[in-house]
């Protein structure tokens, strides 16, 4: 009996024709593909992308030369330079981050403990030299300035699973 | 001097008109079939496929061909030069050439020689010479295990191709192909001669080196199979001829089992529209299908490709063949 029923499946092609209707099916199916440039996916609250240097509200920046993130970074990506400054608070007087080293692991944001340095939602960061990725100081805070509004909002989305 | 103008020239102004007439379309038919193989895959695995370049992507194949037009054809350093330029010239002529005998309506056809279907069947086998000589003339692995393959595989699937056309010449009594159309007006051969139809269909896979059949190919092993070294201008006759190759096989399936030219029912609604685009929306059906199947079903292996050539199609088809016959004799319906 099962040879006849061998038989008549591969005589008739019930196989192949059942894989052809089930492509045919998924012919007419909405389409999943997205225009990028145009349209673009939902990100998490948690997603880790460009770097970005926080300040307080009053403009004072976040980051107070602990150099936990410089320790943790297991690419090595981050360089801190820090003194005293004149108002005798310990600031940073060099943040580079190697934007080519860092595998955005995200261990230095888990590290800070000040939400100084944030890796915020941004993706599009492409460049055409190699220099224009090695962030310095004044590049990261520029960065904090123009997502903070993003960034801050994040946080606060992600803070009840904290 | 009017005989030279009424002799010689009008003939042969008129000649190139024909060509063109059928080229023409014919390569822009190749360019959008480039086009409908990436929208078609692209929708089954639910993606949209080129959209960027022109309105839907319309412009596509046009900025493909640009491409290719403007880059550098590179001959290998072992290769025989004129063989090696002269395989993609004879595939794409060849192509071409098919074209004269083909019916797109009722007496719209160049060369309407009452052997056409057998003019064909040789031009298709000589498709094969293409092949080899690339393969072999490149000097190289890959396209050259290719060109073999490519060559068992069209010459096996050719001769069970020959008993389904035996067939229906059984059911027609003509070579003509402009016989086998009119001779569907009652009922298309598909519906009689279903299995030969599916034969057929699958063996067209197999001659045109299309998925599930496209060994000589073979991306994962083969690289690109017998044009690898092929770039430019060269390597885009070989697809137009390829594509073009496609078409023209749609073209015979449809005259022969899918009633070429004729409407599906000869009533009022039906048999408002020309001939010809019944013609080309049955050749786009046939092609649609051919799409269909390579974004269906995966890779035969050789040994599987070759058993169902020999030892399931031939049998198969040469068995039907003395059925037919016999069925034709036996109820007295040869064609007269």
């Amino acid at each position: 009996m099962a040879f006849v029923d061998r038989t008549v499946r591969s005589l008739f092609l019930t196989e192949l024709l059942s894989g052809m209707w089930l492509t045919l099916r998924y012919f007419f199916r909405p389409k999943v593909t997205l225009n990028y440039p145009h349209e673009k996916g939902a990100l998490s609250p948690r997603f880790r992308g460009e770097h970005v240097l926080r300040r307080y509200p009053s403009g004072e920046e976040r980051c107070i030369a602990c150099k936990l993130c410089e320790a943790i970074c297991p690419a090595q990506a981050i360089t801190i330079e820090a003194e005293p400054r004149a108002d005798g608070s310990r600031r940073t007087t060099r943040y580079d981050i190697d934007m080519t080293k860092c595998i955005y692991c995200g261990y230095c944001q888990e590290s800070c403990p000040v939400d100084a340095i944030v890796q915020g939602p941004n993706f599009e960061f492409a460049a055409e030299t190699r220099a224009e990725l090695f962030y310095n100081k004044e590049k990261l805070l520029d960065n904090g300035d123009r997502w903070e509004y993003e960034i801050a909002l994040n946080i606060a989305k992600d803070a009840p699973y904290r | 001097m009017t005989d030279f103008w009424s002799g010689y020239a009008w003939p042969f102004a008129i000649i190139v008109a024909q060509i063109m007439a059928i080229v023409v379309p014919l390569l822009v038919a190749v360019a959008y079939l480039t086009y409908a193989e990436r929208k078609v895959i692209a929708a089954i695995q639910l993606r949209k496929g080129p959209n960027v370049v022109g309105p839907f992507g319309l412009l596509q194949p046009f900025a493909d061909g640009l491409k290719l037009l403007f880059k550098e054809t590179i001959l290998p350093a072992g290769a025989n030069r004129i063989v090696f330029l002269a395989a993609p010239i004879l595939t794409f002529a060849l192509a071409m050439v098919a074209w004269a005998v083909i019916p797109v309506a009722e007496g719209w056809v160049i060369a309407d020689i009452n052997v056409g279907i057998l003019f064909l069947f040789a031009i298709s086998s000589l498709g094969v010479y293409g092949v080899i000589m690339a393969g072999w003339a490149s000097n190289s692995k890959y396209p050259f295990l290719g060109a073999l393959r490519s060559a068992a595989q069209m010459v096996s699937y050719e001769v069970s191709m020959g008993f389904v056309i035996i067939t229906v010449l059984l059911c027609v009594g003509s070579l003509r192909l402009t016989d086998i159309v009119l001779a569907q007006q009652t009922v298309w051969f598909a519906i009689p001669l279903l299995p030969m139809f599916v034969i057929f269909f699958v063996s067209v896979l197999a001659e045109t080196n299309r998925a599930p059949f496209d060994l000589p190919e073979g991306e994962s092993e083969l690289v690109a199979g017998y044009f690898v070294e092929y770039s430019a201008m060269s390597f885009a006759l070989f697809f137009l001829g390829e594509y073009a190759n496609m078409i023209l096989m749609s073209a015979i399936t449809t005259i022969l089992f899918l009633g070429g030219w004729l409407p599906p029912l000869d009533i009022v609604p039906f048999n408002w529209l020309p001939g010809i685009v019944w013609f080309a929306l049955k050749v786009a059906l046939v092609l649609f299908c051919f799409l269909w199947v390579r974004a269906t079903f995966p890779r035969y292996r050789y040994d599987q490709l070759m058993r169902l050539g020999w030892k399931v199609f031939l049998p198969f088809t040469l068995v039907w063949v003395v059925l037919t016959a016999g069925v034709l004799v036996t109820f007295d319906w040869l064609p007269q």
